[in-house]
């Protein structure tokens, strides 16, 4: 079946039989080089987080409650820089990056990952909004408010879990992405994904495996967090509808 | 009824506000790049092109690409199914080890995986330790940097995106349809052949569909895990434009991938069924 990607498989290989080591870790947190591109790319990808979820959400409501003509051909594509190949987009960006110095910029990388990370947060977002009542919106409209404060006050809160479960996936979907962050990397910014891309490919140092491991758990724990936010919001919501 | 459901509707200008965004990103960081590649392809004339079509070594390339994809698809259907029909099945303590098992690698980054496998196969790792150590071979196998290690990569990263589809798809189905024919007198293999199997179709074409589009794209564990013998159409455009730097031909085979991945959406587009196996997947 599947081998799970285990930690303890990764540093179990890394020190032969002689025994455990902090070590490498020290030295991940030691190099300039990890924690340049670490950092780095924890800005893009919260910078993306922030971009792809408004941009996202904003266009969410549109296709979903919106009059509009061509909806069909906006949802697919949005969601086409999911099945367009990475590899192409990497390529593509690089041409059109290269000669206007976008290249390992903040600007390029946000760009580049909040396309990517967009159909993530349309998809959670909209099936939020079908999963609600219309009549709620109506009913805020009814009451006198506006449209921005229905959306403030009714809407969003009513959608808080999708909108929260897309900025996370928007988040890890940047910091995870390594095809196109290949391609729009150069010396001066690079992602760590990219980063470590070259050390596995060039010089395959135990560092790595602190790397490795410590985006792991980054990563999972993110996601756990990410279950309990929108678990407290669900479970929120569900007591408020019956409350009311 | 009608007018109540258009009142909270947004009008067209306010729709067409909240797109606007989305729109302006999409044509900046995707269709003008992707315009301009396809562009850059055309540069000579479709010089590009005929090269591609004149050397056996390139189609051949292109055709590995595509079966190595199907291959791959097949493979992550074929484990994926058990795997995504036992997790309907089962509850408690055992229900949310598979699921752990299924979700831990989905959103572990693709390089780390990779890296593990390295680690894996290589010449005095532990899978060729195990095999000599009960006696199946007698000198360490060269298990890395082959075509087995692409595939076998490909499939442990795909595989989630197969079972995902598939387990929310029975996971809908309602247990009466197999009752209702084990009332009729169906063995449980009849009932699955007859009945579970069709149902749950669209869940294993849409997990396909998302298998092979991803498949044929990979980048990442190819260039890792590949040798030269084991080039890819992803990995061929990463040497064309890291090593070679022949730009236009490099436009020319990303055009072409672009096309036959296209192609192949539109063939076994199935109204939402990317979008379905995408939503499974989050």
């Amino acid at each position: 079946m599947i081998i799970p990607m285990s930690l303890s498989a990764t540093n179990h290989l890394q020190f032969p039989p002689n025994g455990l080591t902090l070590d490498w870790y020290i030295a991940f947190f030691n190099d300039p080089d990890w924690m340049a591109a670490t950092s780095f790319s924890l800005k893009i990808a919260c910078a993306t987080s922030v971009c792809a979820t408004i941009i996202g959400t904003m266009a969410a409501l549109a296709i979903e409650r919106g009059e509009m003509p061509f909806k069909g051909l906006l949802n697919a594509l949005s969601l086409a820089p999911l099945i367009v190949p990475h590899i192409v987009l990497g390529v593509a960006l690089y041409l059109v990056f290269s000669p206007l110095r976008l290249t390992g910029t903040l600007t390029g990388f946000l760009l580049a990952h909040t396309v990517l990370a967009v159909p993530f947060v349309i998809i959670t977002v909209t099936a939020s909004l079908k999963r609600m009542d219309p009549a709620l919106e109506l009913a805020g409209l009814n009451c006198g408010a506006n449209r921005a404060q229905c959306f403030f006050h009714v809407t969003l809160p009513a959608i808080a879990p999708g909108v929260a479960s897309g900025a996370v996936f928007a988040f890890l979907s940047s910091f995870d992405e390594a095809t196109v962050a290949f391609f729009i990397s150069d010396i001066g910014g690079k992602s760590i994904a990219r980063k470590m891309f070259e050390d596995i490919d060039f010089n395959l140092t135990p560092v790595i495996a602190a790397a490795s491991s410590v985006t792991v758990i980054a990563s999972l724990m993110l996601i756990g967090f990410a279950h309990l936010i929108s678990q407290a919001a669900s479970s929120r919501t569900q007591t408020g509808v019956e409350q009311e | 009824m009608t007018h109540a459901a258009n009142a909270s509707h947004y009008p067209l200008l306010t729709a067409l506000l909240l797109v606007l965004p989305l729109v302006a990103a999409l044509i900046l960081g995707f269709l003008y790049p992707v315009g301009k590649l396809v562009e850059l392809s055309f540069s000579s004339g479709g010089e590009s092109y005929l090269r591609l079509i004149g050397d056996p070594f390139h189609l051949g390339i292109l055709a590995d690409t595509v079966l190595t994809a199907a291959f791959v698809t097949l493979a992550c259907l074929i484990l994926g199914y058990p795997v995504a029909y036992a997790m309907t099945r089962m509850r408690g303590v055992s229900a949310g080890l598979v699921a752990a098992c299924v979700f831990v690698p989905l959103w572990t980054s693709i390089l780390v995986r990779s890296y593990a496998w390295i680690l894996l196969l290589q010449r005095n790792g532990p899978v060729n330790d195990l095999l000599q150590a009960i006696n199946i071979i007698h000198g360490p196998l060269k298990l890395l940097y082959t075509h087995g290690a692409v595939v076998l990569g490909m499939i442990h990263v795909l595989l989630p995106f197969a079972i995902l589809p598939i387990f929310s798809t029975l996971r809908s189905l309602s247990p009466d349809y197999g009752r209702a024919a084990a009332n009729l007198g169906a063995s449980p293999l009849r009932i699955f052949v007859h009945v579970t199997l069709p149902l749950s179709l669209p869940g294993v074409f849409a997990g396909g569909l998302l298998c092979f589009v991803l498949a044929l794209g990979f980048y990442i564990t190819p260039a890792l895990l590949g040798g030269p013998g084991s080039m890819l159409m992803a990995t061929l455009i990463g040497q064309q434009t890291t090593v070679l730097l022949d730009w236009p031909f490099a436009a020319a085979l990303s055009s072409v991938l672009l096309a036959v991945t296209l192609l192949i959406v539109i063939i076994f587009r199935k109204g939402l069924s990317l979008n379905k196996g995408f939503h499974s997947v989050r």
